[in-house]
């Protein structure tokens, strides 16, 4: 049997995962490459290798629309043919292939929920635009992502339904190992999994607290895969281990709770079969030997990822590996709200709906033709009347940030408010299309808690993370809350800061303590969010208001509101009062 | 690829026992089915649409015509046959446009022939039977909205490109979603008599009975459903026989009482909550064959009637389900 490494390299893993996945590319979903670089090229182009010639792979562009990505109405075949004719999308020309998605972490919710449909239907099914049908797509997916920040990943959607999940970055070699020289068997000769294969693919999925089903089946998947590379007809224990390695490993939410790496070192293979030796020649019940399932379980542990293992901990609630990120991209759904087509000539930026124009025009052909005579040519006649145009309701939503001074000057009691108050804002985000997020300023610098969310599942959790206490680093909380609001405006909403602070810094940038400096601090980065001209509130929480905070909104060119004995409720109406006002102005 | 057989999904009781609750009794008002992402919520929720016991409708109708309420649609009905149709079970798919959901212009007959006619759209597909949205927070909030007018009123009013039709839109509504990537709406989540959560099952023994049926599928698609048929038509069976039943099922009062302090006890809003507690007690009450709502029916379907219409306290972390659970504790012991 092929023992699990003893030390996991990743440049291996990936490569293998490469391989499983060119074995069996539309029964594994896909597989995830992140970091880009020449390492991830070369996987690539083994890919390429590796996938059966005559198999399309098909590049995807992240802007695709829905006309390209799964079909709808072919307009001009429909003219010419008097009739309406379906025309395919990428999904189903793909068929049976490839579909890369290069720059991965940029993908919009929109295209991820068709490509994740497709993937679990292979099929897609339209209903668009006057037609309906439905095609086989039965596609494996390449997901090339160049993310770098643990925010900046693939929509948990797809991410979620491919089998690998390879992090390549910090791969500095480039030194493959060479391709192994058995023949591989087709996979639908490898005999299925036993019970004691599923069940130590369970137990590790359970131990590492991987929760979806979707995984397990692909683990599955993956070790039949890995025994047809090998050219093996039976799945082999080695085959179970590689397959935890590389489909449950990178899923991992936990650790496991009472065994510890250390206490299985990977080495187990050789110590089994002395064990196994030992155990026959002594009592049958004396020490039992490590079962497959602690085999596995020892190997997948070994290559969870550093960074989940720095998670663990403080994060152990969080859905799943790459779980919770989806809350911030919904930005490319907000072009605003499509409200059909309505009567209008196209131009100073409105589109034209041909479909609509076409409807309009249609009931009047007859009569049309019959006006211009017998000899008309015969084609489509469409007057100005005729022409619609797409409209949308321009609504970009608001992001209301919430920078909270969290230091031991500004009273504790207050963050109970401030929590308070962004829960009452998320109750009724949704009917505002309003996203909120929060920062939290204390010791030495500022730490984004909750990125822009309208979840208040999401909320609930980093709230109640809240930590208070420390000094008052105001220039570092300005400058995240600068740096967010920049972010937002980028993504086309309208950033609202909600400064909950005394006013009274004591902490630097640099994170050292000094009153004066702290202060200068604060001002400089004041000054540049006063520059960028974002509307906010700065909400002044000591007991008694004092003149730090007033100064601070003004330099910030923003209100100032003392709110000595706020509750949540109070403050919640206060700030949605000034939002309103500043997104009317 | 056909459905997977119901009966052949592992676990998931609570929401195989609410779909099958909405299936006996439609004016419930379908199921919203919260749960992370490869829980299976699409595949029950599909599995549903073979379980459904025929229904007659009017020879050649493309709105699922009622032969008791040939009148009300907006077609010509020259048939006197009636046929015996599978209840139609739709699936909305992502993208899906306005004009296909609604219906419009027949965009062929136009351009062919210069008529103006209506082509019905999904709404009418789904007319009598299911609507199913997967997904339901990427769904775009114009037809959400749409979708939830249309539910309320059981009518379909289009008023577009010179056409004015309306005709009757009455279906369940099944959602799935996942509540890391946002609320719903108020009003949206209202619109669902039952809501359910769902994991997958924390038994190792169910988690690879999962495995070991998904890979007898794969193999044999066929063999397979053949394995499950005699269970599956069994259930269909017996949700023809709860249909039958449902509306002369007995509701004691003290039943009546128990419901109310519960709804009470939990602060759920608004009567609507009551009134789904109690048909869904006895819709459970016609599954089991049973002529009497009991306090276990009731007991058994106030999670799923009751935790999506909780007043959210936010100083409170306690889950709604637990919330619930806690007020049948105090109150039934």
């Amino acid at each position: 049997m092929t023992a699990p490494d003893a030390v996991p390299d990743p440049l291996s893993d990936a490569l293998t995962a490469t391989r499983l996945f060119a074995c069996d590319p539309l029964g594994l979903g896909g597989i995830w490459l992140r970091g880009a670089g020449p390492v991830r090229d070369a996987l690539v182009a083994r890919l390429a290798k590796a996938l059966p010639a005559d198999m399309p792979v098909r590049r995807m562009p992240g802007t695709i629309d829905d006309d390209r990505l799964i079909g709808g109405l072919d307009i001009s075949a429909s003219l010419h043919a008097g009739t309406a004719v379906l025309q395919s999308g990428l999904l189903a020309e793909t068929d049976g292939g490839i579909i890369m998605a290069p720059m991965a972490e940029r993908l919009s919710e929109r295209v991820a929920g068709r490509i994740g449909q497709a993937l679990d239907w292979r099929a897609v099914q339209i209903e668009r635009d006057g037609i309906a049908g439905e095609m086989p797509a039965s596609i494996g997916l390449l997901l090339l992502d160049d993310g770098v920040s643990a925010e900046e990943r693939p929509p948990v959607s797809l991410t979620e339904r491919v089998a690998f999940h390879c992090d390549l970055t910090g791969i500095e070699s480039l030194d493959f190992p060479d391709d192994p020289r058995t023949k591989p068997l087709a996979n639908s000769h490898v005999e299925e999994p036993d019970d004691t294969a599923l069940r130590a693919l369970a137990g590790t999925a359970m131990a590492l607290g991987v929760g979806s089903a979707r995984a397990l089946l692909f683990a599955a998947r993956a070790a039949r895969a890995s025994a047809a590379l090998a050219g093996r007809a039976a799945i082999a224990d080695g085959d179970i281990a590689t397959a935890a390695r590389l489909v449950l490993a990178p899923r991992a939410t936990r650790l496991p709770i009472t065994e510890t790496p250390e206490d299985q070192p990977p080495e187990e293979p050789q110590q089994k079969t002395e064990r196994q030796d030992d155990a026959r020649e002594s009592d049958e019940a004396t020490p039992e030997p490590p079962s497959l399932e602690d085999m596995v379980l020892a190997a997948a542990v070994a290559s969870v990822p550093p960074d989940i293992l720095n998670r663990i901990g403080d994060d152990v609630s969080r859905g799943g590996a790459s779980g919770g990120t989806a809350g911030q991209r919904r930005k490319s759904r907000l072009r605003g709200r499509p409200l059909g087509a309505r009567p209008g000539i196209p131009r100073g930026g409105a589109r034209l709906s041909l479909i609509d124009t076409l409807r309009a025009a249609a009931p009047w052909q007859t009569l049309r033709r019959e006006e211009e005579g017998e000899d008309a040519p015969r084609r489509i006649r469409i007057r100005r009347p005729d022409l619609r145009v797409r409209h949308f309701e321009e609504r970009t939503g608001a992001v209301t940030i919430f920078a909270v001074d969290a230091s031991g000057s500004s009273a504790l009691a207050r963050l109970a408010e401030a929590k308070g108050a962004i829960e009452l804002m998320l109750a009724q985000a949704y009917v505002k299309r309003a996203q909120v997020a929060l920062i939290a300023f204390r010791g030495e610098g500022a730490e984004l808690l909750l990125p822009p969310t309208r979840s208040l599942t999401r909320a609930r959790r980093a709230l109640a993370e809240l930590p208070g206490g420390g000094g008052t680093p105001l220039a570092a909380g300005l400058d995240m809350a600068r740096e967010l609001s920049e972010l937002v405006a980028s993504r086309g909403r309208t950033p609202f800061l909600v400064l909950l602070t005394d006013g009274k810094a004591n902490v630097g940038r640099d994170g050292s303590p000094g009153r004066a400096q702290a202060r200068e601090d604060g001002q400089a980065s004041a000054k540049r969010i006063a520059a960028m001209a974002v509307s906010g509130v700065v909400v002044d929480i000591s007991p008694r208001p004092r003149p730090e905070a007033a100064e601070l909104a003004a330099v910030l060119r923003m209100d100032y509101l003392p709110l000595p004995r706020a509750d949540a409720a109070m403050l919640h109406d206060a700030v949605d009062t000034l939002q309103d006002r500043a997104v009317a102005a | 690829m056909t459905a997977f057989p119901f009966s052949a999904i592992v676990g998931q009781d609570e929401m195989k026992r609410a779909l099958l609750i909405s299936a006996v009794d439609p004016r419930i008002g379908g199921v919203m089915v919260f749960g992370d992402r490869g829980t299976g919520k699409s595949t029950a929720a599909r599995a549903l649409s073979t379980l459904l016991p025929p229904m007659r409708i009017v020879e050649g109708s493309r709105f699922n015509a009622d032969p008791e309420h040939r009148d009300d649609y907006p077609e010509e009905l020259t048939s006197k046959r009636v046929r015996r149709v599978p209840v139609p079970f739709v699936d909305l798919p992502l993208g899906a446009t306005e004009d296909r959901v609604v219906g419009a212009l027949d965009l062929e007959r136009a351009l062919g022939r210069g008529e103006k006619a209506f082509e019905p759209g999904l709404l009418a597909r789904a007319h009598r039977g299911f609507l199913y949205i997967d997904e339901i927070n990427l769904l775009e909030d114009h037809l959400v909205d749409l979708l939830l007018d249309v539910a309320a009123s059981g009518e379909n009013l289009v008023e577009r490109e010179g056409l004015s039709v309306r005709h009757p839109a009455r279906f369940v509504l099944i959602g799935s979603g996942n509540p890391e990537e946002g609320e719903l709406r108020p009003q949206l989540l209202d619109r669902f008599g039952l809501s359910v959560e769902v994991k997958t099952p924390d038994d190792i023994e169910q988690r690879i009975e999962i495995m070991r049926r998904c890979d007898a599928r794969e193999r044999s698609p066929e063999a397979f459903a053949e394995e499950w048929e005699a269970a599956d038509a069994k259930i269909l069976r017996q949700i023809a026989r709860g249909q039958k039943a449902v509306d002369k099922i007995v509701v004691p009062d003290a039943i009546l009482t128990d419901a109310a302090e519960l709804c009470v006890a939990v602060g759920a809003d608004g009567l609507r909550g009551e009134l789904t507690l109690m048909r869904a007690s006895k819709a459970l009450a016609a599954l089991d064959g049973k002529r009497k709502v009991t306090r276990a029916h009731l007991i058994a379907v106030a999670p799923m009637a009751l935790r999506h219409r909780l007043r959210r306290d936010v100083l409170d972390e306690t889950g709604s389900t637990a919330r619930i659970e806690r007020a049948i504790e105090e109150l039934f012991g």
